[in-house]
């Protein structure tokens, strides 16, 4: 008995020894997650995220060596001052150790800034430019989900060497798009494929019907959604409307989520091939995460942002705990060094590089036909596996000025 | 081939008929605002809304009740008059003699009232809602593929404005109405239940913007801001037709679309704002609008 007490004891001492040698200011761990919970985005981010943040705690088991974690969010509404102001804020005066998601390029970009001065932790998820490891890279931020490279090597990539050699491009006109469709002219080169031409539409723009005419008189054979959201759904059901897709064209979605097929039906969108850092159903760990997700969220299914949230928040909480303190530089050395691994089975062979980029495995994925889906969300084939370094832009190539050449 | 503006002709006019395609969106919306300002003299923010309530109302008559295109047609106009008419009765009445900007502010609190709910209710990315099966399907014309469904919506539109223009220009009841808003008083003293017209003409007014919200659920993802993308281009459209001027609002819908259409071939990133360049020119050249009567 006293044996036990004695031990016990031990036991106990050499517990708040190492709490006291951890070193977290102000005694709390507070993640922020800000993101789009109004807008274009907030249903392939926004509260999704928000909740995928707060299970990555929960599983964790809400404290960081005795230290209580707490999740808080902001809607930035997709604008960067909106989104910088918050950032301020949050840093300055709440206390905020790191900040997630940050899906819209312009909003990833402004807190980017903010969080490289304060020397703070940044969990890109949501935004797509590849800036964010190039020019806008930083020691302490991480490009979590994706990016535009990693969209075109796997879906130009795929559509070119299934014969898709002509392309024409219907683009944002913004800086996401404008990225998007480079990067995919690139690939498209490479592989010996011909651009005939582009349009730049509004944005956001509801008709599509008379670029999608100019795109159907220039005879290419792959029209290229260089566009998110809420432009490529009524950008794909208008080819369908205008006979389009069979008249012998071909669409190819260039940032395509779970939830714009879900939006579109699987008798729209069949057929249509596209790129993907997660998908729920690829195996029983995704699964599994997934429909835990799913029972927070009203039965939806997580898009690859929410997957990728959850496994940026998770590495981040590994890291804090090795590195037991919360200073933003060496927690970030923490994560460059520990393996990535987590429960939701996102970031498959994940690695981060100097520039910050997390390369994972991405998936090139096939939307079902109505009769294969076998029930609610089940809407993709994964055609192929990408190793997550032929997917992303080579670190050679990046312009990140912390990269040693 | 033969060439205009250095745009193959038949380009050209596969271009032109779709801009008249989104002209009918345009008139029929703009025609339901021109009404009830003219009428009610309140600028009606939440016609938006109320169009993207109508193509809910379609698709959720199609999923809970099984109502089909054709009954929603008739079905949601009903049910967002119905709406319509009780937030006339129980707000807008209170605002009559109040500035121009009460009215408005009211109305836009409203439209970001029900926006929200229906975003919250249903998420952003939109609901799909098929083309019905008699509309499926398009004719080749040679210079462009034409969807049914497409040339449907131009001649149902047609056929709302025209019948709204000689409802209120030809008719015993449009003539009350027209001096209701001249003199109120004077047509409530012979006999005449103005209040009651009132309120009949903002349901009536807001029953189009939920049937064009219905006409557009096949063509357009059903979403909760599908209203507050459109809404600003559909003012514009009426201020330069004339507030308040039907056959002015019904004209400019279609001849705006038809020139948005021309842009987009010829420089499609003005696309979005051709139409509020002319809203400026319109306005420095003859403030009423191209329709309005006196300034």
């Amino acid at each position: 008995m006293l044996k036990k007490a004695l031990i016990g004891a031990v036991a106990l001492t050499a517990l708040t020894a190492a709490q006291a040698s951890a070193q977290y200011s102000d005694n709390k761990i507070k993640i922020g997650v800000l993101t789009d919970l109004s807008g274009t985005y907030s249903d392939l981010a926004g509260k999704g995220a928000v909740v995928a943040a707060q299970m990555a705690v929960e599983d964790f088991g809400g404290k960081v060596n005795g230290v209580p974690v707490e999740i808080v969010s902001a809607d930035h509404q997709n604008k960067a001052d909106i989104a910088s102001s918050i950032a301020r804020k949050w840093y300055d005066a709440e206390q905020v150790d790191a900040i997630a998601e940050l899906v819209t390029t312009a909003a990833a970009i402004a807190v980017r800034e903010v969080s490289k001065e304060k020397g703070k932790i940044d969990l890109v998820s949501g935004a797509a430019s590849t800036a964010l490891t190039n020019a806008k890279c930083s020691a302490t931020g991480f490009h979590w989900t994706y990016d535009t490279a990693a969209l075109a090597n796997g879906t130009a990539n795929a559509v070119v060497k299934n014969g898709g050699k002509s392309w024409y491009f219907l683009t944002a006109d913004y800086a996401f798009g404008h990225d998007l469709q480079a990067q995919t002219e690139r690939v498209v080169k490479a592989n010996g494929g011909e651009i005939k031409g582009a349009v730049r539409h509004p944005f956001p723009n509801s008709d599509f019907s008379s670029f999608l005419l100019q795109a159907q008189a220039s005879g290419a054979q792959i029209i290229g959604l260089a566009n998110a959201g809420a432009d490529t759904i009524n950008a794909i059901k208008q080819a369908k409307e205008f006979g389009i897709t069979q008249g012998g064209q071909s669409l190819a979605g260039l940032l395509v989520f779970i939830t714009d097929v879900h939006s579109l039906g699987l008798d729209t969108a069949q057929g249509m091939m596209m790129t993907t850092g997660y998908y729920w159903n690829r195996d029983d760990e995704t699964r599994a995460w997934s429909k835990r997700w799913s029972a927070k969220m009203d039965g939806k299914m997580p898009s690859m942002v929410h997957a990728g949230t959850y496994s940026s928040v998770m590495h981040y909480l590994k890291a804090l705990a090795a590195a037991k303190t919360d200073d933003g530089m060496k927690v970030a050395d923490q994560m460059r060094a520990l393996p990535i691994k987590d429960a939701s089975g996102f970031a498959v062979n994940g690695k981060i590089r100097a520039d910050g980029r997390m390369v994972h495995d991405m998936y090139l994925a096939q939307v079902k036909k109505p009769a294969d889906s076998k029930g609610a969300w089940d809407y993709y084939n994964i055609v192929r596996t990408i190793p997550g370094d032929d997917a992303y832009q080579s670190l050679a190539d990046s312009k990140c000025d912390l990269v040693k050449k | 081939m033969m060439t205009l503006f250095g745009i193959p002709a038949a380009a050209l006019f596969g271009q032109l008929l779709l801009g008249l395609i989104n002209g009918a969106f345009y008139a029929v919306l703009s025609l339901g605002l021109a009404l009830i300002f003219g009428l009610l003299n309140i600028i009606n923010f939440s016609h938006g809304a109320q169009y993207m309530v109508g193509a809910f109302v379609a698709w959720l008559g199609l999923t809970y009740l099984g109502a089909n295109y054709w009954v929603a047609l008739i079905l949601a106009p009903l049910v967002v008059a119905a709406v319509g008419v009780v937030l006339e009765r129980t707000m807008l009445s209170r605002l009559y003699k109040l500035d121009h900007l009460y009215g408005l502010l009211l109305t836009f609190g409203l439209a970001l009232i029900i926006e929200g709910v229906f975003r919250n209710l249903y998420g952003i990315s939109g609901i799909p809602y098929a083309v019905p099966k008699e509309l499926a399907g398009g004719w080749n014309l040679g210079f462009m593929y034409l969807p049914i469904y497409r040339a449907w919506v131009v001649i149902a539109s047609l056929v709302l404005c025209v019948g709204t223009w000689l409802l209120i220009e030809k008719t015993k009841l449009g003539a009350y109405l027209r001096a209701a808003t001249e003199n109120p008083a004077l047509v409530q003293a012979m006999g005449i239940n103005v209040p009651i017209m009132i309120t009949l003409t903002y349901g009536f007014g807001v029953a189009l913007a939920a049937f064009a919200g219905v006409l557009a659920a096949p063509i357009y993802s059903v979403n909760p801001l599908m209203g507050s993308n459109l809404i600003i281009v559909v003012f514009a459209v009426v201020v330069i037709g004339g507030m308040g001027s039907i056959m002015g609002s019904i004209v400019t819908g279609f001849m705006l679309g038809l020139l948005e259409g021309l842009t987009k071939v010829i420089y499609p990133e003005a696309a979005s704002t051709v139409i509020f360049m002319v809203m400026v020119v319109v306005l420095l050249i003859k403030p009423a609008g191209l329709f309005g009567k006196g300034a």
